[in-house]
């Protein structure tokens, strides 16, 4: 099976300061990994380098298809409407229908008039999924999915990127400092710091570690014997 | 009263051309955050070109719609100067701009001399209520509607003008879903320059153009944008044409030499106002 995303070697700087240090890490097509740590661990840079916004100093990365991205804060434009900001994200393809998008996430078809920015979190979220959705994507690069929302919006949104991931084998690269949703949402995770993978693995061995549980979950002694 | 409708009538017409630069300037400014100094030369170019082309025996308007496009490809080349380099900021793209304009006048000068030239346009007057009027005038009202409607449904309605809107709205996503935002942006040049143009060929014929006449043009249009912020054309529109008619009204009563006063005392009074605005926004968003 070819990956869909290769990554080597990778080092991006911005001027003298080096937010990846030799990073290489890999999905599988059709796989859903989480790429979790710290603030200021590089993850952002990482999806804005796959995505061609950044160029990298040096190392190597390679995308078998298409790439979409759903960026931290999600980015919409704010004063165009919530169709228009879908059929944006179609940009570079041909087909621009809506449909399929609306079909996966029912919420948004009596939201299609109104303006992205007037929406609740949650709504703006979905409509930024739903956008990068568009593009018809092999890996869909998420940054961020939870910050800001509520616990129960989060999971409904968690379980339509399952939904995505299984039903159109679609690879998605979860970035997140929520570390316990990323570990629940996908099976397999790596761990950046200061640049640098610093742990990868199955959810479930990365889960039972203690250094990620005392670095990211908080507090969780209480819950390791359980 | 018939000598003010007359003012005003023919202060509509000018008013309708500041329109076109003002939304020439709007549009460049919303896609590219570059206020296009250059504006006024592309009415210049096109007014002198079409001017030229009749000369040589050319049909009106193929000989306008000639000018037009070419006044578009100027504005074209006028944005890949001033923002085709990567990182170039906006106001060095400015500075560049600026620098482009009065570039212009050599090349101007040396093509089309140093006098004004004019060429003529619909000929014959239209008695309105028994005030005269020249066909020209409402010629001009007419095609700065037409722009202004066509404008309107190419922002709003084709998926191209959505991407232009979208690389206003937030670059950053419009990057994101792989819309070039340079490409975008020279396109938006281009626009303004074809806007630009139609000005020129309509104000041409009512006022004769010289090589720095870009000057009162520029300022009269961009005096009509900053009614809407450099942002909205609609109230660039209203701008423009209250712009126009108190100009009209100062040279009929007062002094033809006050007349390109007026944009410049509109346009710092609007300036100061804003300015004067902002701290006290800031201060009810703190609290």
């Amino acid at each position: 099976m070819s990956r869909v995303l290769e990554v080597q070697q990778l080092v991006v700087r911005y001027g003298q300061a080096t937010a990846l240090d030799g990073v290489s890490l890999g999905v599988e097509r059709g796989e859903m990994v989480a790429l979790i740590g710290p603030n200021g661990a590089g993850k952002t840079t990482l999806l804005n380098t796959i995505c061609g916004l950044l160029e990298p100093a040096s190392g190597t990365y390679r995308i078998d298809g298409r790439v979409a991205q759903v960026p931290e804060g999600r980015q919409l434009f704010a004063d165009m409407s919530v169709e228009d900001n879908l059929r944006l994200g179609a940009w570079t393809r041909r087909d621009r229908d809506v449909a399929r998008v609306l079909d996966l996430f029912p919420p948004l078809v009596a939201l299609r008039r109104r303006i992205a920015g007037t929406l609740s979190g949650g709504e703006q979220q979905m409509v930024a999924v739903g956008r990068a959705l568009m593009a018809d994507p092999d890996l869909l690069a998420v940054d961020e999915l939870s910050l800001g929302l509520a616990p129960m919006v989060v999971d409904d949104l968690a379980e339509h990127l399952a939904r995505v991931n299984r039903e159109r084998g679609m690879a998605v690269l979860l970035v997140e400092q929520n570390a316990r949703l990323a570990l629940e949402l996908c099976p397999r995770a790596y761990v950046l710091e200061t640049g640098r993978i610093a742990l990868s693995g199955g959810s479930t061995e990365l889960q039972h570690s203690l250094a990620v549980r005392a670095a990211y979950l908080g507090g969780a002694s209480d819950e390791a014997d359980g | 009263m018939r000598l003010f409708l007359q003012y005003a009538a023919s202060g509509i017409a000018t008013g309708c051309a500041f329109a076109l630069v003002a939304t020439g300037f709007v549009a460049i400014y919303r896609v590219t955050r570059v206020v296009n100094f250059a504006q006024g030369v592309f009415a210049v170019l096109a007014g002198m070109l079409a001017y030229s082309l009749l000369a040589w025996g050319v049909p009106h308007i193929l000989a306008e719609a000639i000018a037009i496009v070419v006044a578009g490809l100027a504005g074209a080349l006028v944005g890949l100067v001033a923002i085709g380099r990567r990182g170039t900021s906006p106001l060095a793209s400015l500075i560049i701009t600026l620098g482009l304009g009065i570039g212009s006048y050599a090349v101007l000068i040396l093509i089309w001399g140093d006098q004004p030239i004019s060429f003529d346009g619909l000929k014959g007057n239209l008695d309105v209520g028994g005030v005269g009027m020249q066909v020209q005038y409402l010629l001009v009202v007419v095609l700065t509607a037409a722009a202004f409607v066509a404008l309107g449904l190419f922002f709003d309605h084709t998926y191209l003008g959505r991407g232009l809107t979208a690389c206003s709205s937030n670059p950053r996503a419009a990057r994101l879903v792989g819309i070039d935002v340079r490409r975008m942006g020279l396109l938006a040049f281009g626009l303004g320059g074809g806007l630009g143009g139609l000005a020129g060929v309509l104000l041409t014929p009512l006022q004769p153009v010289a090589f720095n006449s870009d000057v009162g043009i520029a300022i009269s249009g961009f005096a009509a944008a900053i009614f809407g912020g450099l942002l909205r054309p609609g109230a660039a529109l209203a701008g423009a044409l209250v712009l126009g008619v108190a100009e009209a009204l100062v040279a009929g009563y007062g002094q033809a030499s006050l007349q390109s006063g007026v944009a410049l005392v509109i346009m710092l009074g609007i300036m100061i106002w804003r300015a004067g605005r902002r701290p006290l926004s800031a201060d009810e968003d703190a609290a």
